[in-house]
């Protein structure tokens, strides 16, 4: 009896640890691809060909561009506080890449004969995690800053403690609007309501997901919200002080959070895996899951390319203006949102 | 006030009224017109595969020329050397030796003629002041090198190719500017 229980144990075990090292080896792989596509989106919109010499189209463009990182010479600062300089771009990463473990990637799929989710951990408060760690991403930031010992880098970091703050609690107040809709906080849950019955919560919530949306270009330090990088300004911000891979790290893990926020989104306001006009209980439980992995993915990049088009249309903000929208304009919608929403439930469901 | 250019515009000063106050609207057609650049014809040449033709008055190398029977056309009087605004060019003058004749068209020629392409600004005023048509800006640009010293070009680099032993690369060099019969 022991003995069997312990063998489902060490099965599940394995294979939650084959679905992390695919999980996080997904997430570097289409963080990886991501800087090709902005270069290449980037250089769509300005009518520019985009790196198109490593490989066919440039494909291998991204393995050059590591590569390049990985020789550099790796400088650090005299006069920086070197364990903290080093933990930053760490930090930064690891932050990123922990968001994907609530995330359903799909319904679950059957391996001999034992069903197994494709997400990593069903916590019930897995929108709390998600938030919890996005706010733990700006200490990376703010430790390499700050260890940096430079002017301008600390500047970066205080402007994207400040901004990740306040933007934050519009994402949380327009957050909890969506948690009202959907009674539950686990992302599975929200998943399998979109899916079966109701339509996607984006409909449910227009002005919640609008608001949402800007607020998550705000945490990923994305145009036109990219203050603590202001290149022209502060001359990278945060990372002036940093080179080789530790400054790859760095623009690696903005990638990541990017495609961790595609996916956060994609899963509370489209359905996450769902695809859509599909009804998956018809079909055979492997087949439902790899059309659900790849819908999840469609959204995602869509998502993405969304992301790089704001970038290339538009110039940064000021950082007052910053602060405006964020206090005064979006602040207020989220509430109103939350009010609204709130009497809506109340009115429609008792 | 009368506007200086007809292409003065007046701008609109009046507040924003609530629709632009929204922004939003405003970002909506920003993308959409980066979208249709997204979509539009790009306008690079691939460069190395693909080379764009330069207009006939383009200035690019210098090439020294030869006349019809390859006898270079130099005399070296230094005209050149006095017009360049760079001071790119310099030379060594040396007398003809019997003998020479079907070397050098002059009694004096150049026995060193060097032209550094990183002092020259590709004015043209060299090949504007030369008296005896001996040298022309070609069609072709300096290529990259690793070290300053390759780009001072000696007259061997310079020099057009001999038309009667080397007709095709003498016919590609001249391109569709110098014509030596033209003047004498
Ligand atoms: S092109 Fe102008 S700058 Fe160049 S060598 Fe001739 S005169 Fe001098
Ligand atoms: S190139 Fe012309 S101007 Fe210059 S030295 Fe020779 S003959 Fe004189």
């Amino acid at each position: 009896m022991d003995n069997s229980l312990l063998a489902i144990d060490m099965a599940l075990i394995l294979e939650k640890l084959v679905l992390i090292v695919v999980v996080v080896f997904a997430s570097l792989g289409i963080a990886m691809y991501a800087t090709y596509g902005e270069r290449k989106v980037a250089a769509f919109m300005q009518d520019r060909r985009g790196p198109n010499r490593a490989g066919p189209f440039g494909i291998l463009q991204p393995m050059a561009d590591g590569l390049k990182l990985f020789f550099k010479e790796e400088i650090i600062p005299n006069f920086s506080n070197k364990i903290l300089f080093v933990m930053g771009p760490c930090l930064a990463m690891l932050t990123a890449i922990m968001t994907s473990a609530v995330i359903p990637w799909g319904n679950h799929i059957e391996i001999f004969g034992r069903s197994v989710s494709l997400q990593i951990a069903d916590v019930n408060i897995g929108m709390l995690y998600i938030f919890g760690v996005l706010s733990l991403g700006v200490y990376g930031i703010m430790i390499g800053a700050w260890a940096s010992n430079n002017k301008f880098s600390l500047f970066g970091g205080l402007r994207a403690a400040s901004q990740i703050i306040s933007y934050e609690l519009a994402m949380g107040i327009s957050f909890i609007a969506l948690l009202m809709v959907t009674g539950s906080l686990s992302l599975k849950d929200m998943v399998l309501q979109q899916q079966t019955g109701h339509w996607w919560n984006v409909v449910y919530q227009p002005l919640g997901f609008l608001i949402f949306l800007i607020c998550a270009f705000a945490e990923c330090n994305r145009t036109p919200f990219d203050l603590p990088e202001a290149e022209n300004e502060l001359i990278g911000g945060y990372h002036t002080e940093y080179s080789s891979m530790k400054l790859g790290f760095y623009l690696f893990a903005e990638y990541i959070n990017m495609f961790i926020s595609s996916a956060v989104m994609a899963t509370l306001f489209f359905g996450g895996y769902d695809f859509p006009f599909v009804d998956e209980s018809t079909l055979s439980p492997n087949f439902a899951a790899l059309l659900g992995i790849v819908a999840l993915m469609g959204k995602i990049i869509g998502f993405i390319f969304l992301f790089m088009w704001v970038r290339w249309t538009i110039p940064r903000f000021r950082y007052d203006q910053l602060m405006y929208l964020g206090w005064r304009i979006l602040i207020p919608l989220a509430l109103f949102n939350m009010l609204a929403t709130g009497a809506a439930v109340l009115y429609f469901h008792k | 006030m009368q506007a200086l250019t007809h292409r003065a515009k007046q701008v609109n000063r009046s507040p924003m009224n609530f629709w632009e106050r929204l922004y939003l609207p405003a970002i909506f057609q920003g993308m959409s017109i980066t979208l249709r650049h997204f979509f539009k014809r790009k306008v690079t040449y691939n460069f190395p595969e693909q080379q764009r033709s330069f207009s006939p008055v383009f200035r690019g190398l210098h090439i020294l020329n030869r006349d019809a029977e390859g006898r270079e056309n130099c005399t070296a009087c230094g005209l050149c050397a006095v017009a360049c605004p760079a001071e790119a060019i310099s030379m060594e003058a040396a007398e003809r030796q019997p003998g020479e004749e079907h070397l050098y068209r002059e009694e004096k020629y150049a026995a060193r003629y060097e032209i550094n392409m990183l002092r020259c600004i590709f004015c043209g005023l060299c090949e504007e002041a030369c008296p005896k048509d001996a040298i022309y800006l070609s069609e072709t640009f300096a290529p990259s090198d690793y070290e300053r010293k390759q780009f001072i070009y000696s007259k061997q680099d310079l020099l057009i190719p001999h038309p009667i032993n080397e007709p095709e690369e003498y016919k590609k060099a001249l391109g569709n500017r110098a014509k030596p019969e033209d003047k004498s």
